[in-house]
């Protein structure tokens, strides 16, 4: 639906901020536990109890993100993300939201490159709302076609949003379809416009009865519940939806890289922006550790690399970082970037931030700068455990890429990088022929009063 | 926190789902030790133990209400340059310090007081509170770091003339408000950053960062004898000190239609409509929040989203807000839509108020508003974080700190009638404020609605 989507179409650079937070010697919240099952539709659910949450947390994710959007068709799993809420037979259009909203709660999704997923939050007396209104939606929708239209004209104003009018986004875009050409990754996740003009009721509704199925689908509940009252609940509301077609995981791989690649947008815009993308092995790979520890290093604060000598020292940059999330299905993109300061020339940004990499390159960082990426890791790990809804996404995310279980494996990873790791994977990975490199031209358009 | 009382309520919600609300507000109440200290500091405490945390807020009143006209921003530059060094420290050791732990440390200017916080664990807790001390005791306000922020938020300023949400917010501000503090941007402009000299900075901490000008709240795992120790340990400089009596006027509201377009080559007419609104000690301020929940503060719920996003596709957000402070307040309600669409966006906005002027909402819209707004608040209080920041709030504005059990009671004791009164009173379709920013040739907007 809505403003989850932000962070997942439009916060792609800070993935990490949001998911990177793990380290081990974490203790996190006392009593809590996961409960797991597998229904014979094979539905999975899991119920993680937390006695000292506020509030509870009903989360249901698909393995339907954009990466299974047929050719020609992008922007379809998060045009279909937006008719989940227009209605089924049971509850009619613009209905979802008002009930639960009623009930003191919130509601949203999100869709990604690889999943999307819809929660709630309420009273954790009130969950058996959610599990109503989720069972229902996962089979019974309408997708009336009129709505549809108007549905369509909505993610075509998310994208002029999001997009067509914010250069930075704009070169993000360019970036990231470029650095693939073959492997899905490349599509942006609000679509083409061109394509969203052309998506059917009838692409939307094939794409819904392949994806949204018992055996497609993740559900978590977390809070301060009753778990064996809502296992039971779910199995009534779901335990009778038959199982869909099995979902193959994408078998495209990307062809390897032989070169830099070089972009330009040329859009109204106040300052030069730049944006470095690396192709980088996902978290099952075990480089992806100390890929991690590294964007730490260079980006996590203020006492960073890429703080302290672009914006601190020399001066040059309005703003500049580095972002990598290993937690993704297949093997993505390590980025760097800069925004210019007024009058700085933009290869200036792109000189310094090569500089901090060639600095690690050539010298492993310390003992301290790793322990510290590995504290910042950590202690922004405990602090998310304050809210339930981020302790389940955190399970919803891994097992969508896998297991729930590799959260524990990413946390003992991540403990067991040393500094020589930090500067093998950057000598391996951080390098020329393998970038895709991003510039914004702004061009000064009239404005006027 | 929850105790058994809202167990057993709870039993109840499945047959009255609606009738819960006027029973449990209290079950989330806060178990909060409020202590005014010699030095005149209000102390709020929160011991929540379930997870090794601690969250700290302080609200100084040194917002942009106190400062000069003719150095705007001043405020706001003191609190960014309060982690800019010490008597004890440079910039970099406080960063590297507090990075190192994975806590942060910083502070950010607002209209009525800026907020300084800390968020550490519970382990780093004494390093925690002797940076904190030392940064808002202590500190220096070296002049290359004044320099080098002055640069970066002029660099900013320019950054988000990019984003013509900014633009929009920017200039419908000023035209509300003319030249009252709260129609100033928090940051100032590249012009009144220029004027202030370190001197300025130095008389504004001196001035208003003392004790008896501040709230402290303390929530997390730990105790109030620690806190207190802490304080005892921390800050015994930090002295009561007379305050200037600074009363900032009120702000006039102007009479009349007032249109105002920017042109920009972009996809989307970004539009707010709007006037004055109400004080944060309005007693009808209620009363204007259920009002607001129906018009267009609810998502989903509201009017406005129901006819622009989901009857006519029109945009993929529309809302309306009141923004009250502590002298006086602003009413906007906004949306981005395609250029084309921009007339027909205002009509339908103006339509919606004078409907909610002209007839009674429904008893469903009336009770659907009321059991959002107050079975949602403990999402107010969810985290620590959350917590820290509504203490702070909920003393600066004098709500009592029997809000959480208020605050049901003020919601539920609304009736359609005082819905229509408000309505009327503080919404206005002929004397407002529009702000456009679009690409005008396309817009093509008309010259008074």
């Amino acid at each position: 639906m809505k403003k989850v989507s932000v962070i997942f179409i439009y916060f792609l650079l800070s993935f990490h901020v949001l998911y990177s937070h793990a380290t081990a010697d974490v203790r996190g919240v006392e009593g809590v536990s996961v409960y797991e099952e597998v229904l014979p539709n094979g539905l999975k659910i899991l119920a993680l109890k937390d006695p000292s949450a506020l509030l509870a947390v009903f989360q249901i994710w698909y393995n339907a993100g954009s990466v299974n959007e047929p050719i020609g068709k992008t922007g379809l799993s998060h045009l279909l993300e937006h008719m989940m809420f227009k209605g089924t037979h049971k509850y009619g259009p613009k209905t979802f939201s008002k009930i639960i909203k009623r009930a003191g709660g919130i509601d949203n999704a999100g869709t990604s490159r690889d999943y999307v997923f819809y929660y709630q939050k309420l009273a954790p007396d009130r969950l058996h709302l959610s599990i109503e209104l989720e069972a229902d939606r996962m089979h019974n929708l309408v997708m009336d076609p009129k709505e549809t239209l108007s549905e369509r004209d909505v993610a075509m104003e998310e994208r002029r949003m999001r997009y067509e009018d914010d250069p930075q986004n704009l070169v993000f875009e360019e970036v990231v379809s470029t650095a693939f050409k073959n492997h899905p990754y490349r599509r942006p996740v609000i679509g083409w416009m061109s394509d969203l003009q052309k998506i059917t009721r009838d692409d939307l509704w094939e794409f819904y009865r392949t994806y949204y199925s018992p055996n497609n689908a993740l559900i978590i509940v977390a809070g301060d519940i009753d778990v064996d009252l809502l296992v039971d609940k779910i199995k009534k509301e779901f335990g009778a939806i038959p199982k869909g077609p099995h979902v193959e995981s994408i078998a495209i791989i990307e062809p390897e890289q032989r070169g830099e690649k070089r972009v330009f947008v040329k859009k109204e815009a106040e300052l030069p922006y730049i944006l470095t993308a690396y192709k980088v092995p996902d978290i099952h790979h075990e480089d992806s550790f100390a890929l991690e520890v590294l964007s730490s290093i260079l980006s996590d604060g203020k006492s960073s690399r890429i703080y302290k000598s672009l914006i601190d020292e020399k001066k040059i940059a309005l703003s500049a970082g580095a972002g990598y999330s290993s937690i993704q299905k297949y093997p993505f993109l390590f980025y760097l970037y800069g925004t210019a300061l007024p009058g700085i020339r933009i290869d200036n940004i792109e000189k310094a931030l090569y500089e901090e990499v060639a600095n690690i390159k050539s010298n492993a960082p310390s003992e301290r700068e790793v322990q510290k990426a590995k504290n910042q890791i950590g202690a922004g790990f405990i602090m998310g455990q304050d809210s339930v809804f981020f302790q389940a996404k955190i399970l919803g995310i891994f097992e969508m890429i896998g297991d729930w279980k590799l959260k524990d494996a990413y946390l003992e990873g991540i403990k067991n990088v040393i500094p020589g790791d930090v500067q093998r994977v950057a000598q391996k990975y951080l390098i020329e022929d393998q970038r895709t490199v991003g510039i914004l031209i702004p061009i000064k358009g009239q404005t006027s009063q | 926190m929850k105790n058994s009382k809202f167990l057993k309520i709870s039993l109840f919600t499945f047959i009255f789902p609606f009738l819960i609300f006027i029973f449990n507000s209290s079950s989330y109440a806060l178990d909060v030790e409020r202590t005014v200290l010699e030095n005149g500091l209000t102390l709020l405490i929160v011991e929540r133990h379930n997870l090794p945390i601690v969250k700290v807020s302080i609200g100084i009143n040194a917002g942009s209400l106190v400062e000069p006209e003719d150095k705007a921003g001043l405020a706001n530059l003191t609190a960014e340059l309060l982690t800019a060094g010490t008597e004890n420290r440079t910039a970099s050791q406080i960063n590297e310090e507090m990075d190192f732990v994975g806590a942060s440390l910083g502070a950010s200017g607002s209209d009525d007081y800026v907020t300084v916080s800390l968020s550490v664990l519970k382990k780093d807790l004494n390093l925690g509170f002797e940076l904190l001390s030392d940064i808002i005791v202590n500190p220096v306000f070296p002049e290359d770091e004044l320099n080098k922020e002055r640069e970066r938020i002029k660099g900013s300023l320019k950054a988000m003339e990019e984003d013509p949400g900014f633009v929009a917010s920017k200039v419908f501000k000023d035209a509300v408000f003319g030249t009252h503090p709260y129609g100033r941007l928090v940051a100032g402009s590249t012009e009144s950053l220029d004027r202030i000299t370190r001197d300025d900075i130095v008389h504004f901490h001196a001035g208003y960062y003392v004790p008896n000008n501040a709230i402290m709240s303390v929530v997390g795992d730990v105790t109030p004898e620690e806190v207190k120790k802490l304080l005892k340990k921390y800050f015994d400089k930090w002295v009561t000190k007379e305050l200037k009596d600074t009363v900032p006027q009120k702000p006039e509201r102007i009479r009349q239609q007032k249109i105002i377009s920017i042109d920009k080559e972009i996809t989307q007419a970004n539009i707010i409509l709007g006037h004055m609104g109400i004080s944060r000690s309005n007693p009808d301020y209620y009363t204007v929040s259920v009002m607001n929940y129906i018009l267009g503060g609810g998502g989903f719920a509201s009017r406005l989203m129901q006819n622009l996003r989901e009857e006519k596709g029109l945009v993929y957000d529309v809302y309306s807000f009141f923004a009250a402070d502590k002298f006086g307040g602003l009413f906007q309600a906004g949306l981005k839509t395609k250029n084309e669409s921009a007339n027909t966006a205002i009509e339908e906005i103006l339509k919606e108020i004078k409907k909610i002027r002209d007839t009674p909402v429904s008893d469903t819209e009336l009770s659907d508003a009321k059991s959002f707004l107050t079975g949602s608040f403990p999402m107010r209080i969810e985290t620590s974080s959350r917590i820290a920041g509504f203490l702070v709030a909920v003393e600066y504005y004098g709500l009592g700190m029997d809000y959480i059990d208020k605050y049901p009671v003020y919601i539920n004791s609304v009736t359609k009638k005082n819905v229509l009164r408000v309505a009327r009173k503080y919404l206005d379709p002929e004397e407002f404020t529009l702000v456009v920013v679009a690409d005008q040739k396309k817009a093509l907007l008309r010259k008074k609605f």
